[in-house]
């Protein structure tokens, strides 16, 4: 047995050859097909994968992309960035996020504006550094403001499992974490959408397991494959799916066995449930109010959760999308970017409207960077 | 959504975190969602400076098994369907 | 006690006259310098060059170099691009009150050792000290003026059919400043690759080399140069993904954060537009010259999409190489 080298889970996994030859096994296998697939990759990874190593060109007319809703940061409502603002605002504050979240516009301003502003805003690698942070800036108040899906979600839990453990008095989280199925059911309920395969979020399947999204493959009736982030990953979780379609088969299959088991870290799953519990509603940038579908802190925890101390200097009003954006429509694979009015014109990567336009991974923001090729 | 990847583990250090190599950068995870024990030598995803599960290095193996028989019966059907061609350019000659 | 810099320092008085002759004339000494004028009077040949940067870098020291390094390299490497053999230099220092004098010698020296990798001098300066506070330690203005040798070098002359050249693996510089942040925890042999590019160039032109265009690739990296490039001559610039030299640790950090290596800044590198019967012998001038086997063809120019940049990937799609974003931020997703 040949030993495994850390570089072949990059190299083998991005291997020309092996690429095309998957894409020839797709084309032959399309041509069975009934009807033509259109796939939803949820997951705005998968997006990524698919826009950087030019995926689509490689595969025939009958398969077609509608990329999801799973960008942590492209669907996070105005009104939540408000309150960020509004909570790197109050003084002595040191408000903390993860990555892009910085450039996304809330109602009138970006994280990034109000830090240019003079506010302590710092964009993290790592949700640890809170602690140090903290530490460092004991007069401070220190706010996480917590984004991401399943994926993220238990890295928000284990600094919350430490801040309790070495008794930190001022660290506050606003939750904003959100779930993927839901998501997909609010795309799917309506009964419009014209998505008949989906590939499976990777990441969120080695925290949850493989098995969230069985409900999902049996309400709706369509093969759902969870694949790698890798352009080979992909491309066999497509090959998987137009199998299963040729076969009349609606399962849930791991393409992506190496990282994704059924059951996902029951260890992250615990140490979530511990700390957070579903949300009634939140309100998805793009799409409007999904029931249950984001997490906030459990009552025994009020003391550690910014939105509920304090409460009284966060915005109430509920923001709107804008009028003429579409980024609904377009999640659940009704129209293309380039049907929207304002593609291109008054919503570009940066002045975004909607959510598809917001980071990299949405849908409307890789048309514009990579349409026309 | 979920940037994460493949790392080397070098070292177990105090506080259950862990020395990791990410083709040459090294850097300090911390291992708190770890649900089984991790050794020096495993493969680990990182994300936002946490693992979160081992690699099963077999599962890869076996990956890269059938990426391997994939490209060879391609690369067979192309030999044929050349083989397939030169004869039909043969048989209009004739 | 170690010593500081003072608001003194700063004011035009004594402690200013000390700085100046105890540092900067010690290490920059040259005949003009020392003549002390209001202006530097200057003798040139033909054809000038003349150009302009500031610095402001932090961390200020960072693996394979220092802001005087790249106070030095960074401005004469604009003359070089364009054909020019350096010459004269001027050098403002702007200093936050407080700083470690040790530090600014120790910079000082680093822009004298790099002045004489290109044989040229610095002939006027200033120096301000600014309340603490109010600016990062230390930032530096450069304005350099070269002599032209090789005219005609312009981002505006590439035409269909050139080729595209590398100097080096790119994206050194960028990784290795992030790397070195207070905010990454992070150890690798990374180091900058800045470095005083007229020794190369000239070794090229003496070479008979003739290129189109060259510069080298700084902020916004190789992607910010070929996009620029492709705009102001009107072409489509396509290359092969596959080509361009990344080294592993470029690319490992790459992976962690969700960087592209074309989007970070070299120090060091740069890029060239040649006509395809010089390839291979600035290919082999480059390898032998530097000891280093990672210069590359990366693309050619064509007329598929004017004005756009193209990335070729090796299973035959392709995308465009986009100017990069301002800031960069780690993608989570």
């Amino acid at each position: 047995m040949k030993q495994l080298q850390l570089k072949d889970l990059y190299h083998a996994f991005r291997d020309p050859k092996t690429i095309k030859s998957l894409a020839l096994l797709i084309e032959k296998e399309a041509k069975k097909l009934s009807e033509p697939l259109h796939i939803m990759e949820v997951c705005g990874g998968h997006t990524h994968t698919i826009m950087k190593y030019g995926l689509k060109q490689l595969l025939p007319k009958n398969i077609t992309f509608i990329h999801g809703p799973g960008c942590p940061v492209c669907i996070m409502p105005k009104d939540r960035i408000d309150h960020a603002i509004a909570l790197a605002n109050m003084e002595d504050t040191i408000l903390c996020t993860l990555g892009d979240m910085i450039r996304v516009p809330g109602s009138k301003s970006t994280l990034a504006k109000e830090r240019a502003k003079g506010r302590d805003i710092r964009p993290l690698y790592t949700p640890m550094d809170i602690i140090k942070i903290a530490k460092e800036n004991s007069d401070k108040k220190v706010i996480f403001f917590a984004i991401g899906f399943e994926t993220t979600t238990p890295m928000t839990a284990a600094v919350i499992k430490r801040v309790l453990d070495e008794c930190i008095q001022n660290i506050y989280f606003h939750i904003n974490h959100v779930l993927v199925p839901p998501a997909v059911k609010a795309i799917m309920d309506p009964g419009k959408a014209k998505i008949n395969a989906f590939i499976g979020p990777s990441h969120v399947s080695v925290i949850s397991g493989a098995k969230i999204y069985e409900p999902l493959a049996q309400t709706y009736q369509t093969p759902i494959v969870v694949s790698g982030f890798e352009p080979v990953d992909v491309m066999e979780g497509i090959l998987m799916l137009i199998q299963q379609k040729n076969e009349g088969r609606c399962e849930v299959e791991i393409a992506y066995k190496r990282s994704v088991t059924r059951e996902g870290n029951l260890k992250a799953q615990q140490m979530i449930d511990t700390y957070m519990e579903p949300r009634a509603h939140f309100t998805w940038r793009g799409i409007g109010d999904i029931p249950n579908s984001a997490l906030r802190l459990k009552e025994e925890y009020a003391y550690l959760d910014a939105e509920k101390i304090f409460s009284d200097i966060l915005p109430k009003a509920p923001v709107q999308d804008h009028k003429l954006c579409i980024c609904g429509t377009i999640l659940q694979g009704l129209a293309n970017p380039q049907d929207c009015s304002v593609f291109g014109t008054s919503c570009t990567p940066n002045s975004p409207l909607g959510s598809c336009m917001v980071s990299d991974e949405g849908a409307c923001n890789a048309y514009y960077r990579y349409g026309g090729l | 959504m979920c940037l994460s990847i493949p790392s080397k583990v070098i070292q177990i250090d105090e506080n259950n975190m862990a020395t990791v190599d990410t083709m040459g950068v090294q850097r300090e995870v911390s291992l708190d969602l770890m649900n089984e024990e991790v050794i020096v030598g495993d493969y680990i995803l990182i994300h936002i400076g946490f693992a979160m599960n081992k690699i099963d290095k077999e599962e890869a193996l076996s990956s890269l098994a059938l990426y391997r028989e994939i490209i060879e019966k391609m690369e067979e059907e192309e030999k044929r369907q050349a083989i397939l061609e030169s004869d039909n350019c043969l048989g209009t000659l004739e | 006690m170690d010593k500081k810099i003072l608001l003194s320092h700063g004011g035009g008085g004594e402690e200013s006259n000390q700085l100046i002759h105890e540092l900067f004339y010690q290490y920059f000494s040259n005949e003009i310098l020392l003549k002390s004028e209001d202006a530097a009077i200057l003798t040139t040949k033909g054809n000038i060059a003349f150009t302009t940067d500031s610095f402001t870098v932090s961390p200020l020291f960072f693996a394979g170099g220092d802001i005087g390094k790249i106070a030095i390299a960074g401005t004469l490497n604009d003359l070089s691009m364009m054909g020019a053999k350096p010459l004269y230099v001027s050098c403002a220092f702007i200093i936050e009150e407080g700083m470690d004098y040790n530090d600014l010698e120790k910079i000082v020296k680093s822009m004298t050792e790099e002045l004489s990798h290109n044989d040229a001098k610095i002939v006027c300066g200033d120096t301000k000290v600014v309340p603490k506070g109010s600016i990062d330690k230390i930032f530096i203005t450069t304005s350099g003026i070269g002599e032209v040798v090789t005219p005609g070098i312009s981002a505006q002359n590439i035409d269909e059919h050139d080729m595209i050249i590398v100097s080096r693996d790119i994206g050194r510089h960028g990784a290795t400043i992030l790397a070195e942040r207070e905010s990454i925890d992070i150890t690798s042999n990374l180091s900058s690759d800045c470095k005083s590019l007229w020794p190369v160039v000239k070794h090229l032109l003496d070479h008979g080399i003739k290129p189109k265009a060259m510069r080298d690739a700084t902020r916004g990296g190789l992607a910010a140069v070929l996009n620029e490039w492709a705009v102001s001559s009107n072409i489509c610039i396509e290359l092969d993904e596959e080509a361009i030299p990344i080294s592993e640790e470029v690319q490992g950090l790459c992976e962690i954060f969700g960087f592209e290596a074309t989007d970070f800044a070299n120090e060091g590198t740069f890029i060239l537009a040649l006509r395809p019967e010089q390839v291979d012998k600035a290919l082999k001038l480059l390898h032998a010259f530097q000891d280093d086997q990672s210069a590359s063809l990366i693309g050619k120019v064509t007329t598929k999409k004017p004005k756009k940049v193209i990335l070729n990937t090796p299973w035959g799609s392709s995308r465009y190489l986009d100017l990069p974003k301002g800031e960069l931020l780690p993608r989570i997703c």
